[in-house]
């Protein structure tokens, strides 16, 4: 529950969302005068993505907003706050991570980069001493450059959030960051992580900081001592973020890893978002295991969609499947399927409970609904050649487009970060969405992506990534996945068309 | 154990496929996401009196019952105006009062055994136990009494020291109350603030230090801050997030359908038409109402749909589209009649008919389903304050039943007629509605369950 404050923000920046021509002239009251040259009516439906906008004299407007996630009307600074090795570049990659998948343009500035790119070499601690004047004012420096790139990015780049991750730990450097937030017209949320628990501190050392460049030519003994002295230089000068003090920002303190969150003054949707993804993620080890249902009646036709059940190969696979999770020796494997047939036939192999979701289904091809490729050429051949113009955004008519998939399988997300050790039995567009989550894969590649059948993918989180396992399970199967083709003009040739369709019945 | 391959058959209402026998869905009757509780939780909500635990309990309640989490709010000072038939005055609240102090203390029993019965035997899954609990004494007991039943226990804590805010509260909820119903305003205010000071006294807030192992969220001054620990569980976790979107700010909520449609006309269902003449003439009259209506900051918001995009470009505004308020896919059944789908369908319409709130159309979506993908847009109208829905029939009856409170099967036919403005303004622990008819004729759609 919340005070509204009387001002939301609109700091010289235009907002997302595009105004009948009427509107944009001022009043209400205008539009009843003067209707001659608009008739508010007339809608063309883009051929892309199957929205309706208003035409404008013969012209489609440029698109009306459309909900497809967090609006806010200014760019959003999210900031970083805590000692060394309290997980700030780990939540500052996820949550860019996360949003950019959802579909908020977003890029993390990591000062620390900035310091290494400028001093090339990284000697010991000492650097880092608060009597080093000259450490002190080459970090000054290297903090102000970050800043002017999230300007650009910002202002100039079309980013929509930039996350600032560095130590800020005290008050000066932080209002520094907020008068430069004022002048930009940006708002801010700061993110502090505070955690006092040696042994959490320790693993975050060895997991990321040996790694580091900073560290490669320094054995682990050296580097842990180097580094332990590194977090003391920081902490006498360190400013928590108060409850007092600090009232009027907007900010999240997480302390000791997701025990316990102080939350203050959550100003919008985005910052609301990002508190409920914060407080869901966690960092105990786990493995999330992808794979689409066995073969299936319609995958050896070479049709897409619809709700078949396994053939004989997919059967097969569901045993191995079995076979295969049996020599996993899972911890508590949770097991998912959507509610088509067969990813719950693959399922019934295991012998084991599992939740069927519906927001797991296929994606819907809408009027292609189980047809092979040829006969979509030859049906819809403009929706072929748009599809493959640009197939993340494109939708089917009456059915669904990649990005209404990332919308419908947010939930899904979010409770896999919640969850442990899971096993999501799903489909190929599904799966394609799902791995662009986590392996950070952009919007253009993501339908793409390879996801064969009969191969099951493990995904185990690993210091800022996921390790990859991709493990075929030697049962064969038809191919499903079609490459992008050269030629994606709609005045192709059909060949041109459905030369990269695969082999099928 | 065999793993032969098993006939899955699909279940008619809800097209959920399950084996012939042994069902591995909870609850046996599977839905379109899964359901996360698995022991029942407990919500104790904690504050001194006037600081919105009974809003917060029933708003809560109503959200989580919406969303298909069986849902019951308990509230001791309900039990304590059956025991006690008259409320004389504060003194009854005085900690020295030893007679009252039975009767309090039994009353809370009462009431954790309701508790337990819902549980048990009407198979609840979330409590609400709504009382002050401003003692560590008291909150120990509500622990004991879950966690021998093997009961989760999340605390909800609201903490305020704003006298405007309180008193705003006393204005709004406690003068309505059956204990002050026959006192003037300022013997009841009086009364009541002298009753807040009984429970000052004795009042220790959850602590930080010593409670580090409960689960609870602390809301300070209306959500301006908010302390969360020790979050166990998904659902958890959904009324940490509910409960961090809303707020009380004063605002209203305008439902209408799109105007008149060419398929409305024709008596179809579904599909993606455009506005009849009429409906585009209703489509000028909202304009020229909502002008009337002269609302601050006004959000609009519409389908994907071409009927909604027409009815809003009229209202010369800006407006957003959203995916989740397009109309319910009825899948095969598209654009045909309900003659048609009778001839053609007839088992499906009958089913329909049965038990319209689950089930689902062939290829299509059910109310249930429809329910999950609006929880976003609930979300959203709770953070927003002025905001026109330009929706569709089952997606308002959907918005409706959680503004209103109407259970799953009131859901399917409630009355949405078109050309029709609701505004809703909550109020109290409730909500006005207000319904406009703007004087359009318009075909009827409303088709009631027969007989």
């Amino acid at each position: 529950m919340k005070h509204r404050s009387p001002l939301e923000q609109h700091h010289g920046k235009q907002p997302r969302v595009s105004v009948p021509a009427e509107a944009a002239a001022g009043s209400l009251q205008s539009d009843m005068e003067d209707k001659s040259t608009f008739s508010p009516r007339e809608l063309t439906q883009n051929p892309l993505k199957k929205i309706w906008m208003p035409n404008k004299n013969g012209l489609p407007e440029k698109h009306i907003s459309h909900r497809m996630v967090c609006m806010t009307n200014c760019p959003t600074l999210i900031v970083t706050v805590g000692l060394p090795a309290r997980g700030k570049t780990y939540i500052s990659k996820k949550l860019t991570r996360y949003l950019n998948w959802i579909g908020v343009l977003t890029r993390e500035f990591n000062v620390g980069q900035y310091r290494r790119e400028f001093l090339k070499i990284y000697k010991s601690f000492e650097f880092f001493r608060p009597d080093n004047e000259e450490g002190l004012k080459i970090r000054r420096q290297c903090a102000s450059a970050a800043l002017n790139d999230v300007r650009q990015y910002l202002t100039e780049e079309g980013g929509q959030v930039a996350v600032f991750d560095a130590t800020n730990t005290t008050r000066e450097r932080r209002d520094t960051i907020l008068e430069f937030a004022e002048q930009n017209g940006f708002k801010v949320f700061f993110v502090e992580s505070v955690c006092e628990d040696p042994e959490v501190i320790q693993e975050n050392i060895v997991q990321v900081k040996l790694g580091s460049p900073d560290y490669t030519n320094c054995n682990t003994e050296e580097a842990v001592e180097d580094f332990m002295k590194r977090i003391k230089c920081y902490e006498n000068s360190y400013e928590t973020l108060d409850e007092v003090l600090d009232r009027d920002l907007s900010f999240i303190k997480i302390m000791d890893v997701g025990q316990r969150y102080l939350v203050n003054k959550v100003m919008d949707h985005i910052q609301s978002r990002i508190v409920y993804y914060l407080m869901n993620i966690h960092i105990t080890p786990r493995s999330i295991y992808l794979c689409r249902h066995g073969e299936s009646e319609l995958n050896v036709k070479g049709r897409i969609g619809g709700d078949s059940g396994l053939t004989p190969g997919g059967k097969e696979f569901a045993k191995k499947l079995n076979q295969f999770i049996q020599t996993q020796n899972i911890r508590e494997l949770k097991v998912w399927t959507s509610q088509m047939k067969r990813t719950i036939q693959t399922a019934e192999a295991l012998n084991v409970p599992y939740e069927q979701w519906k927001v797991l289904n296929e994606i819907d091809a809408g009027v292609c609904e189980e047809m092979r490729y040829e006969e979509i050429q030859e049906n819809y051949r403009l929706e072929f050649a748009l599809r493959d113009q640009d197939k993340y955004r494109y939708r089917y008519p009456k059915g669904e487009s990649y990005e209404d998939l990332v919308q419908r399988l947010e939930p899904v997300i979010m409770e896999l970060e919640r969850q442990e050790n899971v096993l999501v039995i799903c489909h190929q567009a599904v799966m394609r969405c799902l791995l662009a989550y986590f392996l950070d894969k952009a919007a253009e590649e993501l339908p793409y992506l390879k996801c064969p059948l009969h191969t099951v993918l493990k995904l185990t989180p690993m210091a800022y990534g996921c390790k990859v396992e991709s493990i075929s399970l030697n049962v064969e199967a038809v191919n499903t996945h079609r490459e992008k083709p050269e030629n994606v003009e709609v005045t192709r040739m059909s060949e041109e068309a459905l030369i990269t369709v695969p082999a099928h019945q | 154990m065999s793993t032969e391959h098993k006939n899955l058959t699909q279940t008619p209402l809800l097209k959920i496929l399950v084996l012939w026998m042994g069902c591995n869905l909870n609850h046996g009757k599977g839905s379109s996401v899964p359901q996360f509780c698995n022991s029942p939780t407990v919500i104790v909500m904690v504050g001194l009196p006037a600081r919105g635990k009974t809003y917060i309990s029933k708003k809560l309640t109503r959200y989580l019952n919406w969303i298909g989490v069986p849902t019951k709010v308990f509230n001791v000072g309900q039990y304590r105006r059956e025991a006690v038939k008259t409320y004389k005055n504060f003194e009854f609240f005085k900690p020295d009062n030893e007679e009252a102090m039975r009767i309090r203390k039994a009353c809370a029993s009462a009431a954790l055994k309701d508790v337990a019965a819902y549980f048990t035997k009407e198979y609840g899954q979330v409590a609400v136990f709504d009382a002050t609990n401003t003692t560590r004494e008291r909150r120990a007991v509500i622990n004991s009494f879950a966690k021998e039943r093997g009961y989760k226990v999340f605390f909800v804590e609201s903490i305020c020291d704003d006298p405007e805010i309180i008193t705003e509260n006393i204005k709004q909820v406690k003068f309505g109350s059956p204990d002050y119903i026959d006192r003037d305003i300022e013997e009841a205010m009086t009364d009541f603030v002298q009753r807040i000071e009984c429970y000052k006294a004795s009042y220790t807030s959850i602590d930080d230090e010593k409670d580090r192992k409960l689960s609870y969220i602390k809301i300070f001054d209306v959500g301006s801050r908010y302390l969360v620990n020790q979050v166990q569980d998904h659902i958890q976790s959904r009324i940490v997030y509910y409960l961090m979107n809303i707020h009380v700010t004063p605002r209203s909520i305008y439902l209408s359908r799109h105007g008149e449609s060419e398929l409305n006309l024709l008596g179809r269902i579904g599909g993606d038409s455009g506005l009849s003449p009429r409906g585009l003439k209703y489509a000028d009259a909202l304009a020229v109402f909502i002008r009337g209506q002269q609302i601050k900051d006004l959000k609009v918001w519409t389908s994907h749909m071409k009927r909604t995009i027409q009815t809003a470009e009229a209202l010369g505004v800006q407006y957003e589209q959203w995916k989740a308020l397009n109309e319910i896919d009825a899948g095969v059944c598209e654009e045909l009649t309900y003659e048609e789908i009778q001839e053609n369908f007839p088992e499906e319409f009958a089913m329909r008919d049965q038990e319209k709130y689950r089930y689902r159309y062939p290829k299509g979506e059910s109310y249930e389903d429809l329910v999950h993908r609006l929880e976003p847009v609930i979300m959203e109208l709770e953070r927003q304050e002025n905001v026109l829905v330009i929706c569709h029939q089952a997606i308002m009856r959907c918005l409706i039943a959680y503004f209103l409170d109407k259970p799953a099967d009131e859901l399917p036919y409630l009355r949405c007629p078109l050309h029709t403005v609701l505004k809703l303004t909550p109020v109290a622990y409730g909500c006005k509605v207000e319904s406009f008819f703007l004087n359009i004729e318009a075909v009827n759609t409303h088709r009631e369950k027969p007989t």
